[in-house]
């Protein structure tokens, strides 16, 4: 045969492949190998792949068969692709069959190539499978495609820029590159889903996808449809579960770090480190009113997304801006870093007015009175701003008008009249927050006036496919009005030529760029600054002195405006782009504001400001699995969180705990009551108090003299590691990753005492007891060091731990980046008492009933209903109005069997107003005007 | 010590590797990584387990054939892709319904030959085995068979214990 071939003229390297495909091609004509397909199962790309890379294609004998047929009579579920081979066998793993295709051609695979498959089988296909899912099944797009496979996407890409080489194994093609290939050519082959900043993986990408035998397995399987050929077979599979969100040690960036065995220099170098004690602290900044910048230091501003004043914040709220940002900012205290941290309400606006007008009062005086309830919330929650301040103040309207000015002059503001609308029921143009309709972009039926909540967009409230007012459901009219336009295209050079600078090197959390990069991609266009209302900041033009700015214009100017009222040299921290580091705060659907809108004001007015260094934006947490709702009565809000018994710093920990950092989280009652038994009080608390304990009960509370021994010596570099991956997370703002970090430090410390036994050895010879004076010494330093470690974290456990342990005041302010030893022998701790308390089932079943968790699955069943029958055009369906009066009957008998049983009278409430509010619905749904209550009660 | 470096240390053992070779663990399902002397580390069971195979020589674990060697890696991505991770009951009894019907015809899973697939099949399921009634160890008659076979090959079973499998069949009804 391969005397054949030669003869044929091939060079000569091309000559055992060659032979190889030959003997395959007789294989496949002798045995009867059968390859079972069904249409649109993702496994079908990689096996044609493979298949036409060993150039078996021609001779497959393919049968293409229905998704629910079991080809593999010992398997209970079908599975698909499938090969028979003639000795009987099945091979119905995709990635086996493509393996035994290379075999077939002689080609063997090494052991990174196993390394691959292993990974793409156990980690990839979990995560691919849900983000296949929500774009194909779901119609999903974005971030809810992006988030589930990010990381693993990242690890790829990381792996090839790693070694530098094209290929996954290597400098040449292999087996892993088919299959990986083949398993995300479905989501990739969208450049959405191909981050730019993902460049190795790009370019292993487009290198695989330009080869022949790829282009034909996608015509045959994909049929120039994209993802959406999978669609009829995916949508036939059971929706894939998410896996659980993996803690940092998994992360692909981590992967030498976890594989890390000690080394002696490390060991040498901890312990070196351990000896030099407090002598080796850093010197603890003076304390400064006002914080102001220094030449030559590391600078930074930290500010959170501005809450808005009349919605009390819930939990979501809370995670999302002030408490991450509280934590990065007590962390940059605690290196010695020149911190301001700011935020305040942001209180401009029409629901401000509605609010006002609704309860009686001013607009300033609901500000008042908001702004207070805020502050109280956030103290309670203990975040460490150095100023919270507002937005209706002097300074907003002094340097949002400049701005203003500046921009108007440099001609980046336009007039343009303004078709708007209003609702001549209600007698008011209709803020955009006030109108409702179907999305002109996804045809989303809920999407607000200014955004669309499903697809992301913006969208101007006169675009809406059927509006509604929002107040009395009424059509609203279209009228005409004059207005300004900030000329974003003008700008949008000026934007990318910054964001290329910013981005490259920084921070940013990935969803910032992905949305900004969105927004980039679609083109900006000219958006309307003015609105006809009062309340806001004055525009200062000629013909527009009864309108205001609209708040997305001067909302994030409310930064500089709080800075002007906490210092009058603001400007140093606000037009000082060379020294200061800004780092902003905040839920994902702020992006756009922070990173392009109010960039481009600062860019044009052209007056030096200092822009955002490094943009973090969290994903949403959800209630329960569900949402938070004010209007439903379901979460937990700041307000309600104090008087659940449960300390401020217990939330702080489980919220940071789960920090939506790279994807959508959950609170979940459960969870918490599970975290604080096993993390805190178990794990973390246990240690601590033991530590403390075996100090005074053993040594009279004097920390005994410490003889290291190689054990202690590979311990201290133990901590070392963990304490350095703790700085190198935060320095990146991975909270919630560096609280994993305390976390194995104290499970290092109780396997530690577990092991070494103090309590026992103090008991024995001499020896023994300076063995237990030893591990006593340097537990109860770890202690210390932790308690250092989780002051971004959990502020007053911090502070009691130190009071227990006496640690001077110097020691902790300042974490430094080894472990000293904190307290030497001698220092006298003073008493010590334990710092959890155990959470009981009956306690959070009892706050889960309160906060309505429990109810959450009725309620969104029935806003799924009441929202259809909202829609206008279904208004005399009579099927909605029979769903409607059945949700009515329903709920009226939920309210009736509470009375009946006396329930708690919160309890009896929020179901009554849910009543209420479904015969308003229902009131609608037939076209009458609503009744009074009593009226209805009658009938 | 890890369950699956734990694992890897009695495969060593099997093999008759002398030298004890330093695993890790990563992440929450604690994947066992080999930090090899000359190169970049190893990371995941059947990975390590392959390269083991090869270090001692014993490249007729991995499969003879092209066929034989598919089938041994398909069955070493079931064993850590359906064996580990999935611990709920049902999941549990559909594996090893499956494996029993499979398991009809054949003595190792690849057919005739004992390879690797068993040995990490054997490692796999020996945690769920254990806790089987005798009734349920008649009704996955065939896994029992094969279970019981490899258990008592030699150096494989160590420090595990011994599954005791009744040859008189007590419950005759089941199926």
């Amino acid at each position: 045969m391969q005397r054949g071939d030669r003869l044929s003229g091939s060079a000569e390297a091309e000559g055992e492949g060659r032979a190889n495909r030959f003997l395959l091609h007789q294989r496949l004509r002798g045995g009867g190998m059968r390859l079972f397909v069904t249409e649109g199962a993702p496994g079908n790309l990689p096996v044609l792949a493979a298949a036409g890379r060993a150039g078996a294609r021609g001779e497959l004998l393919i049968s293409t068969v229905s998704p629910e047929e079991r080809v593999v009579p010992f398997l209970t579920r079908p599975k698909l692709p499938v090969l028979k081979l003639d000795s009987g066998h099945y091979l119905f793993s995709t990635s086996a069959i493509c393996r035994y295709f290379f075999l077939l051609c002689g080609w063997e695979q090494d052991d990174l190539t196993n390394q691959w498959l292993e990974w793409e089988a156990t980690e990839l296909q979990p995560v691919l499978s849900v983000a296949l899912y929500n774009l194909v099944v779901q119609g999903k797009k974005g971030e809810d495609v992006l988030s589930p496979v990010r990381r693993a996407l990242i690890h790829i890409d990381h792996s090839l820029s790693r070694r530098s080489c094209p290929f996954l194994a290597g400098d040449s093609e292999s087996l892993a590159d088919i299959v990986l290939w083949g398993a995300l050519y479905p989501l990739l082959q969208d450049p959405a889903y191909l981050p730019d900043e993902l460049a190795a993986l790009q370019s292993w990408f487009q290198t695989l996808s330009v080869q022949e035998p790829c282009q034909q397995a996608v015509e045959s399987v994909l049929k120039k449809q994209g993802a959406l050929a999978l669609r009829t077979y995916l949508q036939k599979q059971p929706q894939p579960i998410v896996p659980l969100e993996r803690p940092v040690s998994n992360e692909p960036e981590e992967d030498e770090l976890s594989a890390h065995t000690l080394s002696e220099e490390e060991i040498a170098m901890a312990v070196t480190a351990w000896e030099e004690g407090l002598e080796a602290l850093p010197p603890v900044r003076p304390w400064q009113n006002p914080v102001l910048p220094v030449a030559g230091e590391r600078n930074v501003l930290i500010t959170s997304a501005l809450p808005y004043v009349n919605n009390v914040p819930h939990l979501g709220n809370i995670i999302g801006c002030v408490l991450s940002a509280d934590v990065f900012a007590r962390y940059s205290r605690l290196r010695q870093w020149n911190t301001l941290y700011l935020c305040g309400t942001d209180e401009y606006g029409t629901a401000t007015e509605t609010k006002a007008m609704e309860e009686g009062l001013t607009p300033q005086q609901i500000c008042d009175k908001y702004h207070a309830i805020h502050t109280n919330i956030y103290r309670w929650f203990n975040i460490s701003f150095d100023f919270f301040g507002r937005t209706t103040t002097p300074h907003q309207t002094k340097i949002t008008q400049d701005i203003f000015q500046r921009l108007l002059s440099r001609g980046f503001l336009f007039k343009d009249t303004v078709e708007q609308l209003r609702c001549e029921r209600c007698s008011r143009f209709l803020a955009d927050r006030f109108v409702e309709g179907v999305c002109p972009f996804c045809g989303y039926e809920e999407a607000r006036g200014d955004q669309c909540d499903k697809c992301g967009k913006l969208i101007n409230a006169i675009e809406l496919k059927k509006p509604q007012c929002k107040i009395c459901r009424e059509s609203p009219v279209v009228k005409s009005s004059q207005h300004l336009f900030l000329d974003l295209p003008k700008l949008e050079k000026r934007l990318e030529e910054w964001l290329g600078r910013t981005l490259a090197g920084s921070d940013w959390t990935p969803n910032a760029r992905f949305i900004t990069r969105s927004w980039l991609r679609d083109g900006l266009k000219p958006r309307c600054i003015t609105r006809d209302l009062k309340w806001g900041t004055p525009v200062p033009l000629e013909g527009f002195q009864d309108k205001v700015f609209y708040v997305w214009f001067d909302a994030t100017i409310g930064y500089l405006s709080i800075t002007a009222n906490y210092t009058d040299q603001w400007e140093k921290w606000w037009k000082n782009p060379e020294q200061v580091e800004l780092y902003q705060f905040m839920a994902k659907d702020n992006v756009p504001f922070h990173s392009v809108v109010f960039p481009c004001s600062a860019l044009g007015a052209e007056d030096n400001y200092t822009l955002v260094s490094h943009l973090i934006a969290t994903e949403y947490l959800n209630y329960e699995d569900g949402k938070f709702s004010k209007s439903r009565g379901v979460g937990v809000f700041g307000d309600m969180a104090q008087n659940t018994g449960i300390p401020s710093d217990i939330w702080r920990f489980y919220l940071l705990f789960v920090r939506p950092e790279s994807q959508d989280s959950s609170f979940s009652w459960t969870d918490l009551m599970l975290k604080n038994n096993s993390e805190l009080l178990n794990n973390l608390g246990n240690f601590v108090n033991r530590a403390g304990m075996f100090v005074c009960k053993f040594f009279g509370g004097c920390v005994p003299k410490m003889t290291l021994t190689p054990d202690d010596q590979r311990l201290l570099a133990h901590v070392t590691l963990e304490l350095r991956q703790y700085h190198q997370l935060l320095e990146k703002v991975r909270i919630r990753d560096a609280l994993r970090c305390v976390l194995t430090i104290s499970r290092h410390g109780n396997q530690y005492i577990q092991v070494n036994e103090p309590w026992k050895r103090i008991k024995g010879s001499e020896a023994d007891r300076h063995r237990a004076g030893t591990v006593t010494g340097v537990a109860v330093n770890m202690a210390a060091l932790l308690s250092i470690m989780m002051q971004p974290y959990m502020p007053t456990v911090s502070t009691t731990i130190q009071t227990q342990l006496q640690l001077p005041p110097a020691v902790c302010a300042a974490l430094p980046t080894n472990f000293p030893c904190l307290l030497p022998a001698g220092h006298q701790i003073g008493i010590v008492s334990p710092l959890f308390q155990k959470l009981e089932n009956d306690q959070i079943e009892g706050l889960r009933k309160r906060f309505g968790g429990g109810q959450l699955e009725d309620s969104l069943e029935l806003k799924a209903k009441v929202s259809k029958a909202e829609a206008p055009a279904e208004l005399a369906d009579p099927e909605q109005i029979k769903l409607l009066t059945d949700a009515v009957t329903k709920q009226g008998s939920v309210v009736r069997e509470l009375k009946a049983q006396k329930a708690d009278k919160a309890q009896v409430a929020a179901e009554v107003a849910k009543l209420l509010e479904l015969k308003q619905h229902l009131a609608l749904a037939e076209g009458k005007p609503l009744d009074p209550p009593k009226g209805k009660k009658k009938k | 010590m890890a369950a699956a470096a734990e694992e890897l240390t009695l495969l060593e053992k099997l093999l008759g590797l002398r030298r004890g070779n330093k695993y890790s663990a990563q992440g929450e399902r604690q994947i066992p990584v080999l930090q090899t002397n000359n190169g970049p580390s190893l990371t995941g069971l059947a990975t390590i387990a392959a390269h083991l195979v090869k270090q001692a020589n014993k490249e007729h674990l991995l499969g003879s054939t092209a066929e034989e060697k598919a089938v041994v890696q398909q069955w070493l991505e079931y064993r850590v892709t359906r064996i580990d991770g999935h611990s709920n009951k049902d999941e549990i009894r559909n594996m090893l319904k499956d494996l029993n019907s499979y398991l009809e015809d054949k003595v190792y899973l690849t057919g005739n030959n004992f390879t690797l697939a068993d040995i990490l099949l054997y490692y796999g399921l020996h945690r769920f085995i254990v806790d089987l009634t005798f009734q349920e160890k008649e009704k996955y008659l065939n896994v029992s068979r094969w279970f019981s076979h490899i258990q008592h090959y030699p150096g494989i079973r160590q420090h595990l214990s011994s599954v005791v499998f009744i040859k008189n069949r007590l419950y005759t009804n089941t199926h």
